[in-house]
C-alpha cells in the first residue's frame, strides 16, 4: 500500500471505498483510466462492508451473506491496477477537480479528470431529550465496533428506533451473543397505511424475504414494543433510563446502554463544499445532490455514486458505481467503454436493486416528533445549543442555517453540522412556515474534516519543492 | 406604482445596514435592499477585526469616528457584538521592520494622530507573551479590539427595522433610474422612489457606480480566513504582522482566526469562492513558526468572503460627482468592517446635514470623476 499518492494527475480519483467506491475504482482501472481510490478507513468496505478484510467474525452467518459479497468487490478492485490508499482523508474539493487530502500526518494535494465520490451515508441525527447523554450511542457506532472488534453489549441495553439497519444490529448482536433488552419500534403506525401502495414492489424484492427472516429472528428473543412515542433517555452525568409512551402508558426502564438509529441519510458534506447542487427530498427527508442518470453532478466533472446520491442501499450503491465509472470510461477513453458491460444493462441492474426502496422509505420517514425536538432538547452537540435557542433566533431574525451561526454557533463546531444541520433545518423551516427547500442548509466549508495546523504547514509549496524534498 | 421612502440604500453589508440606521436615528424612512441577507458576504465573514491600527492616512479620522461608536456599540444596537478591546498589536519581526513601524508612528504624531504607539520587545512580550523571543517590537493601538461580524452586521440591521427601516432580503435592486428628481428602483415585484439612494452594494458596487456613470478602478476579491479549534487561552490582542501577510486574533471560546489577506478566486456572481490551499498553507506556517502553542490545533474551516478592492487601496465615500441625491460608500478594500458604525453616521450626517465635521474629503469619488455637480 503506498503512503503518498504516485501521480499528481489522475483520470479519476473516487473518494470513499464503500460498495459504490469499490465498484467505480475497478470498473475505471480495469477500462486502463489511471485510477485513485481514497478512504478513511484502514481498510475497504466502507460502513456497510466494513473490517471486510480484516474482521475477528469468521463465522460467516453472523454477519449475514450480504456482508460478505463486499469481499468479491474487494477482490475485483485489488485484481485491478487502480491504486488504493486507506487513512486517506480527503478534506477539500472544489470545481476545479483539486483535492487534497490527508495521509499519514501529511497533506497532498491531487487533480482529476473525473471524480466519483462515493462518500455514503450518515446517521439521521435522533435529537430526542437525553441523546447526548454518555451511554447514548447510534446504531451505527455500535455495528463499527461489532463489524471491527467483536465487541458486543453486554450492560442492559435498549435499541429504539426503526429501519432495516436497526432490525440487521440488534440480529448481528444476538448472534454474537449480546444483550438486548428491549426493542422500541418508533415506526408510525400511519406509515403503514402510506407504504401499501408500494408493498408489491417490496414483496418481490431481496428485501422483503431477508427482512421478515431477520424480525423473526429478533422478535423470538427479545420483546419488541411497536409505536412508541416520547422516547426519552435521562440520568445524571450518565444513562441510567429510558422512558417512552406505547399503548397510551408511559414506561420507564433501567438502561445502561440506549442505541438510536432512524434511518441514514446522504453524507453531503464534501459533495456540498465543492458547490454541488442539492434539493430536498421531501420523502427522505434529507438533502439529495442533482444528478444526471449517469450520476453527473452540477459541477462539471464530478459524479456521485451510492448511498451519497441519496439512499438506495448497497447493492443499489456498487451498480451506481458502475454507472458512474462507465460514464467517466466513455469521456475519457471511449474505445475502452466497449469493453464494460452496456449502459442500458447497468440501468436495469440499477431498477432491479432499486425495487422495494419506496416502500422501505415510506414506511422508515421518521416522525416529526423524533426529528424536530422542543424545549431543551440539545440541536447541536458541539455548542449545546437547545431546540428553544434555535427558535429564540428564529424570533429575533435569524431566517436560516447560516443566519442562525451568528446567533447561536450552530453547525460551527467539530461536526460542521452533520449532527444538527437537517435538524436545524427542519426546526427551523417549521418555526418559519417555510419549506426545508426555502430555508436551505449550512454553506459547508473545507476543510471538511478538520486537519492540523502543523500538517496544513507542512504541505509543500510548490511541484519544486516537493522534488527539492524527495532529492533529499 | 413606486412606495415613496426617503432614502433607498443598496447592499445589506455592514456600511448599507449602519447607514440605513443612522438614517432612521435622524428621523428619515429608508428602505435597505440586499440581494441575498444582510451579512451573506465580506461584512458577515470578515475577521472581525475593529482596527485602527496601520490604516491609510485619508481614512484615519473615519476610523478615529467610528471607534468612538465602537465603544458604545450597545447602545446603539442593543446587541455588544461580540466587541471586546484588548488592543491590535503590529509585530516587527526584525530590526529593519521596527525602524518602519518608528518612522510610520512619527509620521502619524506629525499628522496629530497618537493611537499608534511604538513598543519595545519587553512591552510586546508583556501584550503577546507567545510571539517569539526574536520580535524585536512593534506597534499598538490600544483601543483597538475585535467584535463578531455577522452579529455586528445582523444586529445593525434588527436596529435599522426596529427603528422603521424598511429592510427587502433576497431580492436584487434592479433597473436603477432617476426621473423626475427621484431615484427609482425595483425589489422584486416592488417598485421604490426617493430622492436619495446610496451605493453600499460591496463587490457589486463597482458595477452600480458604472452604471449609473461613474467607472472607478475596483476589482472584486476574497481574501481566506480560516479558523481552529479550541485551544487553551494565550493572546489577548489581535496580532498582525509588519512584514507577512499573517493576522492573528483568539477568541473567548478558545477558537483563533487565521487571516492576512491571502486571496481566493471569487465566483461572483454565483456568490462562491474557491479557496487556495497553497496560499493557506503559508498562512499555517507563519503560524506554525512565531506561536508554536498553535502546532496542534486543528484547521477546522476555512472560508473567505466576495468585496471590492480599489486600485489604491482606500473606499468610494461620499456623494457622486454627476448625480444629485446619489451617494457612494464602498470599496472598502479589504478593512471596511471597523469603519462601518462611523460610516454609517457621517453618510447620514451628508443626506441630511449636507456635510460632516470628519474629514473624508480625499475618499470621495471626485478622485477618478471631477465633479460636474
Amino acid at each position: 500500500m503506498s503512503v503518498a499518492p504516485k501521480r499528481e494527475n489522475y483520470d479519476v480519483v473516487v473518494i470513499g471505498a464503500g460498495p459504490a467506491g469499490l465498484a467505480a475504482a475497478a470498473t475505471s482501472a480495469k477500462a486502463g483510466l489511471s485510477t485513485l481510490l481514497l478512504d478513511e478507513n484502514i481498510g475497504p468496505g466502507g460502513q456497510v462492508f466494513r473490517a471486510i478484510a480484516s474482521t475477528p467474525v469468521t463465522e460467516r452467518n453472523q454477519l449475514g451473506a450480504d456482508y460478505w459479497v463486499g469481499a468479491d468487490l474487494v477482490q475485483s478492485l485489488r485484481a485491478s491496477n487502480a491504486e488504493v490508499i486507506h487513512r486517506a482523508t480527503v478534506w477539500s474539493l472544489d470545481r476545479n477537480l483539486d483535492i487534497a487530502v490527508s495521509i499519514g500526518g501529511a497533506s497532498a494535494f491531487v487533480k482529476a479528470k473525473r471524480v466519483i465520490l462515493a462518500t455514503g451515508a450518515l446517521e439521521r441525527p435522533f435529537p430526542i431529550p437525553g441523546w447526548t447523554l454518555p451511554g447514548v450511542m447510534t446504531a451505527g457506532a455500535a455495528q463499527t465496533m461489532l463489524k471491527s472488534s467483536a465487541l458486543v453489549p453486554d450492560g442492559r441495553t435498549v435499541i429504539a428506533g426503526q429501519g432495516p439497519l436497526l432490525w440487521l444490529l440488534a440480529a448481528q448482536i444476538l448472534r454474537l451473543g449480546g444483550r438486548i433488552d428491549r426493542i422500541l419500534d418508533t415506526t408510525q403506525r400511519g406509515n403503514y397505511f402510506a407504504a401499501l401502495p408500494h408493498a408489491f414492489a417490496f414483496l418481490t424484492s431481496p428485501y422483503f424475504a431477508k427482512g421478515l427472516s431477520m424480525m423473526r429472528e429478533v422478535r423470538a428473543k427479545v420483546q419488541v414494543v411497536s409505536g412508541v412515542t416520547e422516547l426519552a433517555a435521562s440520568g445524571d452525568g450518565q444513562l441510567a433510563s429510558v422512558s417512552y409512551v406505547a399503548g397510551g402508558k408511559r414506561e420507564t426502564i433501567a438502561a445502561d446502554l440506549l442505541l438510536l438509529h432512524q434511518g441514514v441519510v446522504p453524507n453531503v458534506n464534501l459533495a456540498m463544499s465543492a458547490g454541488i447542487e442539492h434539493r430536498w427530498d421531501d420523502l427522505q427527508l434529507c438533502w439529495s445532490p442533482v444528478l444526471d442518470a449517469s450520476g453527473n453532478s452540477s459541477v462539471a466533472g464530478i459524479a456521485i455514486a451510492g448511498d451519497g446520491a441519496g439512499i438506495g442501499g448497497a447493492s443499489a450503491a456498487v451498480v451506481r458505481g458502475r454507472i458512474a465509472a462507465r460514464a467517466a470510461v466513455e469521456a475519457l477513453a471511449p474505445a475502452s467503454a466497449a469493453k464494460l458491460p452496456a449502459m442500458a444493462t447497468l440501468r436495469s441492474d440499477l431498477a432491479k436493486a432499486e425495487r422495494g426502496r419506496l416502500f422501505l422509505d415510506t414506511l422508515f420517514r421518521p416522525a416529526p416528533q423524533f426529528r424536530i425536538p422542543s424545549g431543551d432538547t440539545i440541536v447541536c452537540r458541539c455548542e449545546e445549543v437547545t431546540a428553544k435557542d434555535v427558535l429564540d433566533s428564529v424570533a429575533i431574525g435569524a431566517t436560516g442555517p447560516n443566519q442562525l451561526k451568528a446567533y447561536r454557533r450552530t453547525g460551527m463546531g467539530p461536526c460542521q453540522g452533520r449532527l444538527c444541520g437537517l435538524t436545524v433545518t427542519e426546526l427551523m423551516a417549521g418555526a418559519r412556515g417555510k419549506t426545508p427547500q426555502e430555508i436551505g442548509y449550512y454553506r459547508l466549508r473545507a476543510p471538511v474534516k478538520p486537519i492540523t495546523l502543523a500538517e496544513l504547514a507542512a504541505v509543500p509549496k510548490s511541484e519544486a519543492d516537493v522534488k527539492a524534498v524527495v532529492r533529499g | 406604482m413606486s412606495t415613496n421612502v426617503d432614502a433607498i440604500v443598496i447592499g445589506g453589508g455592514i456600511h448599507g445596514c449602519s447607514t440605513t440606521l443612522h438614517l432612521c436615528l435622524a428621523g428619515l424612512k429608508p428602505v435597505l435592499i440586499e440581494k441575498d441577507y444582510a451579512g451573506r458576504h465580506a461584512s458577515g465573514v470578515n475577521a472581525g477585526g475593529v482596527r485602527q491600527l496601520a490604516r491609510h492616512i485619508p481614512e484615519i479620522p473615519l476610523s478615529i469616528r467610528s471607534m468612538d461608536i465602537w465603544e458604545k456599540i450597545t447602545d446603539l444596537v442593543d446587541d455588544d457584538c461580540s466587541f471586546e478591546s484588548y488592543g491590535q498589536v503590529l509585530v516587527a519581526e526584525n530590526e529593519e521592520e521596527l525602524a518602519l513601524c518608528r518612522a510610520r508612528v512619527a509620521e502619524l504624531n506629525a499628522l496629530g494622530f497618537t493611537h499608534e504607539e511604538l513598543i519595545d520587545a519587553a512591552e510586546l512580550r508583556r501584550l503577546v507573551p507567545a510571539v517569539a523571543e526574536t520580535c524585536p517590537g512593534g506597534v499598538v493601538s490600544r483601543r483597538d479590539g475585535a467584535a463578531n461580524p455577522a452579529q455586528t452586521t445582523t444586529a445593525f440591521r434588527r436596529k435599522a427595522e426596529q427603528l422603521g427601516a424598511t429592510v427587502r432580503e433576497g431580492v436584487a435592486a434592479g433597473s436603477i433610474r432617476h426621473r423626475d428628481g427621484l431615484w427609482h428602483v425595483d425589489a422584486g415585484s416592488e417598485s421604490f422612489a426617493a430622492p436619495v439612494l446610496v451605493n453600499a452594494a460591496g463587490a457589486w458596487a463597482g458595477r452600480i457606480a458604472a452604471h449609473l456613470g461613474e467607472p472607478v478602478p475596483v476589482e472584486t476579491v476574497a481574501p481566506m480566513l480560516m479558523i481552529t479549534s479550541r485551544v487553551p487561552h494565550f493572546i489577548d490582542p489581535v496580532v498582525i504582522l509588519r512584514g507577512r501577510k499573517l493576522s492573528f486574533k483568539q477568541f473567548k471560546n478558545g477558537t483563533v482566526l487565521i487571516g492576512g489577506g491571502h486571496l481566493a478566486t471569487p465566483y461572483q456572481d454565483r456568490n462562491e469562492t474557491v479557496l487556495d490551499w497553497k496560499s493557506l498553507a503559508t498562512s499555517a506556517q507563519t503560524v506554525f513558526e512565531l506561536f508554536p502553542v498553535m502546532r496542534s490545533a486543528n484547521i477546522v474551516r476555512a472560508w473567505a468572503g466576495i468585496e471590492a478592492k480599489m486600485k489604491d487601496d482606500i473606499p468610494v465615500f461620499g456623494p457622486s460627482s454627476r448625480h444629485k441625491g446619489l451617494y457612494h460608500q464602498f470599496g472598502f478594500s479589504l478593512h471596511g468592517f471597523q469603519l462601518g458604525p462611523g460610516a454609517g453616521a457621517v453618510m447620514a450626517e451628508l443626506i441630511v446635514n449636507g456635510g460632516t465635521q470628519t474629514r473624508i474629503g480625499e475618499l470621495g469619488i471626485d478622485r477618478f470623476h471631477p465633479s460636474t455637480l
